[in-house]
């Protein structure tokens, strides 16, 4: 099937939804691919270069006329009408806003697949293009605002004296959060960031930044990997944090969006005021409000007090070699999921949740919203509940089970050891005593001795040499040569045993 | 006091050194004083029996003759038993375990052949044993000698399967569990015969039945179980001390018989609950084990080569690098160049740590003494458990000889022989590299749908080999 690749007609677009390598990968699954002229241009991919991968070039019509069409962004109502029914559109498309889009999409006859409506479960991470453009966008929003900022991120001791490190506090550690996060950590900036979803504390830390924490009850454990909109008394805990950390800090980074609502109000003009003069605040939520008051989306406004607010919206697409090869790349990911048997031909599965949660419209029928997939960041947490009434119900029968069973036992023992002559009774006792101090004295053995422990008490077991000792000198010839034999591969084993024993443990270090 | 009376005080003393040797052994600080506890025990209890020996107790002194064999056989078999110790290998650890195992099985038989010959072959011309007991006696004697037989036959397929010097799969004779259970009755039969009338032709018979059933047990459980084979071996023998305990009225071999025997239970029962297996099946024998199906053979789309080159360059971009080792990874003795590989990433900064799976290798703790062998810090060796939830935040796993350990069908495909196995969940991660010779299958005989996911990448090769041209790379 042919994949046409239209150029972005939206001002401002950057990016493009194919590159010469992913063109090469998708002619790797049997497709066929023609991209529009000057598509790649302004992610400085030649026409030419498209071509050396093997696409076709061509006009805007025929790439708007293929049977798969790959955008960026979600087409206007012109470039609906170019759509051929029965196409497969793949694009970003914003499903939750855009009501009337799906509307005309399905009237066309369109198969629309958004790009944002990848559930966020492992499996689909591959395709998940609004990591992929926010990792982009943290990444940028640090570049942004070191441009901004009049000093170092480092600190620095030097003969013209000492500089102190730069405070960078990333609101919202999501993907954009976290990218932020590493990058300011890896120009020397202290970084703090806060997000109400505890869970993502110790994924703050591993980018090497310190995690704030609103003590809260409500602190939440999200079902579906977004974050959700808190309540009063949170609010409250987490606008003194901000007010604190205002004062403080020399760059302010926040990407708190909550999907399908308007972007939380983090910080007030009055935090912004108490900011230091030449602060930078850089509100990755924008487009949808802003996080941050006074920000104006895609503008950089100066406050009267010095403060620097860049209220860009097209972060990723300020690198757009980087944001079109990982968009692109997320669309192949995409084909090889709907290309299950490799020959360019699209299969699209109803049963799949990927496939079922993005497809939006199909066969005349808009088909958002799709059914609710459970992704939970915190699987422990989530399972417990469900696996303890499960438990009760199977105690009663088991314990039960296990008494009818220890009772057993018991009648058994006292039977046999009642009915032995003294000395069988005596030996009796030593045993069972003995077996249950087996049981107990390895209860808790580490996993990684196991070998050595087994090992010694293989030598232990050689302890039968005892008994071949005690026949070996009775004068009959038969049970000497027994015994000799039996004293001589014992030996072998308590020998061996234990100096194997200590040979493993010779290693064991820290 | 009488040097009965102080072999009694040693072998009680002995007995409670054994029970802290073990303790010992079940912590990384105290394992070496576990060691020394159990040989001071053993040593304890070898001076009191010769002690006990020359003095004669009921017997009225050794024969010259005596004391020398008695001599000759322990330095002999010391010498073997330090100079097997120094020399083996530690991926030959397994093989050396199941053999001394059956050495102590052989004891067991021959004890009980001993006893046999002192006792019940001399009719009523002896004394070693009051008539009251005498019944006891031709039971202990039948029981001791079965229990070693089977650990003694048992252990020696054991060596020969891990030594791969015959086939590993299970052996799979029609109508086996009958087999096995008509053996047990058969014993039975032949002890309460014995009992009311010992006979030569019947112990002899009752050996060969519990040298046959050893094998059979033994054969009959595939490779994959062998880890707690090997493990129910090492409480078979000490059952089998125990019995002989019973025949000789010795106290020190019932109690060191019975602590052996419970704990080997135990550690199998553990390694058991670990791969999801029930614990009667493996320790009868594959009792009730069906045949696999022969269909997840086929292979089951294409896999992704990569060089080594390659890989050098995902792991020193790494941030994060679990590695997944397995039997293959003993076989080719690749434990070293994979701990220096190790410890170039850690001085990097890569947080490189070890999964380990509770059944990787041939026997328990397998791969954890060839770590520490190669001398891998032991804190950043993990358990599946440990190490499976971290695994999304994984870069890069290399799988190095891990096959069915790390195997998606058994949580995926219900139909699978290891389905319901727990097992490490490496394709959670960003890249697998998975080093194999080729694409046969592993141990249990099932493909691995892991070498076909998408971000799973095969190098070819001997593993060492491959890891030593990473080293080089890095």
């Amino acid at each position: 099937m042919l994949i046409g690749v239209p150029r972005e007609t939206k001002p401002g677009e950057t990016r493009v939804a194919a590159t010469p390598t992913t063109v090469a990968q998708l002619l790797k699954l049997g497709y066929e691919v023609l991209v529009e002229e000057g598509a790649g241009t302004a992610s400085s991919f030649t026409d030419e270069a498209y071509r050396e991968a093997g696409a076709s070039v061509g006009a805007a019509a025929e790439a708007w006329g293929t049977p798969i069409v790959f955008h960026v962004n979600a087409p206007d109502q012109a470039q609906i009408d170019l759509l051929q029914p029965g196409a497969y559109l793949v694009s970003m498309m914003a499903p939750a806003q855009n009501p009337e889009l799906l509307d005309a999409l399905a009237a066309r006859g369109v198969t629309a697949l958004a790009m944002e409506a990848v559930p966020r479960i492992s499996r689909a991470q591959s395709l998940d293009v609004l990591s992929s453009m926010a990792n982009i966008a943290g990444y940028r929003a640090v570049v942004e605002a070191a441009n901004a900022f009049g000093r170092f991120f480092t600190g620095q001791v030097t003969a013209a004296g000492k500089v102190p490190p730069a405070k960078v506090l990333v609101a919202g550690a999501g993907v954009a959060g976290l990218a932020a996060i590493g990058t300011a950590g890896s120009l020397g900036a202290i970084v703090r960031a806060t997000d109400p979803r505890p869970e993502v504390a110790d994924q703050v830390r591993s980018m090497g930044g310190e995690y704030l924490s609103i003590e809260s009850p409500e602190a939440e454990v999200s079902a579906t990997g977004y974050a959700k909109e808190m309540g009063d008394d949170y609010k409250q805990r987490e606008a003194q944090l901000y007010a604190d950390q205002a004062k403080d800090v020399d760059i302010v980074i926040t990407t708190a969006l909550i999907p399908g609502r308007p972007a939380p109000r983090l910080l007030t003009a009055e935090m912004v005021a108490s900011m230091k003069p030449g602060s930078v605040v850089v509100d990755l939520a924008a487009a949808n409000g802003g996080n941050v008051e006074g920000s104006v989306p895609d503008e950089v406004v100066v406050t009267p007090n010095g403060v620097t607010i860049i209220g860009y919206t097209d972060l990723a697409g300020r690198l757009p070699a980087q944001a079109s090869q990982l968009y692109s790349t997320n669309l192949v990911n995409l084909m090889k999921l709907l290309t299950p048997g490799k020959d360019g031909e699209l299969v699209l599965n109803w049963d799949d949740v990927v496939q079922r949660s993005m497809t939006v419209a199909k066969e005349g029928a808009v088909t958002w919203p799709p059914p609710p997939v459970e992704v939970s960041a915190a699987p422990q947490a989530a399972a417990q509940p469900a696996a303890a009434p499960a438990k009760q119900e199977k105690q009663p029968t088991s314990l039960r089970k296990r008494f009818t069973l220890v009772g057993l036992a018991a009648a058994a023992l006292l039977l046999i050891t009642a009915a032995a002559p003294a000395q069988l009774t005596a030996n009796i006792t030593v045993f069972v005593l003995a077996i249950v101090i087996g049981f107990y004295v390895i209860g808790n053995v580490h996993h990684a001795l196991h070998t050595p422990l087994m090992s010694i008490t293989n030598a232990i077991s050689g302890i039968i040499v005892v008994g071949a000792l005690l026949q070996i000198g009775t004068g009959d010839t038969a049970v000497t040569i027994l015994a000799f034999i039996a004293v001589l591969v014992a030996s072998i084993n308590i020998f061996g045993g234990f100096a194997v024993t200590r040979r493993m443990l010779e290693m064991f270090q820290r | 006091m009488n040097i009965s009376s102080w072999a009694t005080a040693a072998y009680l003393v002995a007995a409670l050194l054994f029970i802290m040797s073990l303790a010992g052994l079940s912590k990384h600080e105290t394992g070496k004083q576990g060691i020394w506890y159990g040989i001071s025990g053993m040593a304890l209890a070898l001076v009191a029996t010769i002690a006990l020996a020359l003095d004669g107790g009921d017997h009225g002194g050794m024969t010259t003759i005596g004391i020398d064999l008695m001599i000759v056989a322990v330095i002999a078999g010391a010498s073997i038993g330090l100079w097997r110790a120094r020399v083996v290998e530690m991926t030959g650890m397994p093989e050396l375990i199941a053999l001394l195992h059956s050495f102590v099985g052989l004891a067991a038989v021959l004890v009980a052949w001993s006893g046999y010959l002192m006792v019940e072959a001399k009719g009523d011309a002896q004394t070693e044993v009051p008539t009251d007991l005498l019944g006891i006696h031709h039971g202990e004697v039948l029981v001791g000698l079965f229990i070693g037989g089977v650990t003694f036959t048992g252990s020696i397929v054991a060596y020969l399967k891990l030594s791969a010097k015959i086939s590993s799969k299970p052996m799979m004779l029609p109508g086996k569990n009958a087999l096995n259970v008509g053996a047990l009755v058969l014993f039975v039969a032949m002890t309460v015969w014995f009992v009311i009338e010992p006979s030569l032709w019947l112990i002899i018979a009752a050996t060969a039945l519990s040298l046959v059933l050893g094998w059979h047990l033994v054969a009959s459980i595939g490779g994959g179980d062998m880890p707690v084979v090997v493990s129910m071996l090492n409480s078979y023998s000490g059952w089998a001390a125990a019995a002989a305990g019973f025949l000789l009225n010795n106290n020190l071999l019932i109690v060191t018989g019975a602590l052996v025997g419970s704990s080997g239970a135990y550690l199998s029962y553990i390694m058991c609950e670990a791969m999801n297996r029930s614990f009667i099946s493996v320790i009868a024998g594959g009792f009730g084990m069906e045949q696999p199906a022969s269909s997840s053979d086929v292979e089951q789309g294409e896999h992704r080569e990569v060089t080594a080159e390659e890989v050098a360059e995902m792991l020193a971009s790494a941030s994060s690098v679990v590695i997944t080792p397995g039997y293959g990874m003993a076989v080719a003795q690749a434990q070293y160049p994979v701990a220096e590989i190790t410890r170039i990433l850690r001085e990097k900064g890569v947080n490189v740590r070890f999964g380990i799976h509770p059944v990787a290798g041939r026997l328990p703790g397998h791969m954890n003494v060839l770590l520490a062998e190669a001398k891998v810090p032991y804190d950043i060796v993990l358990e599946m458990d440990e190490i499976n939830d971290d695994l999304s935040d994984t870069d890069v796993v290399l799988v190095i000889g891990a096959n069915d350990t790390v195997n998606p069908a058994a949580e995926d495909d219900p139909t699978s022989p290891i389905a319901g196995m727990p097992v490490i969940r490496v394709w959670e991660a960003g890249n697998v590299i998975v080093f194999k010779r080729s694409m046969a299958v592993g141990y249990a005989g099932v493909q691995n749908p892991l070498f076909f996911k998408d971000n799973t990448s095969m190098l070819f090769g001997d593993a060492k080999e491959r890891v030593e041209d990473i080293l080089r790379a890095l």
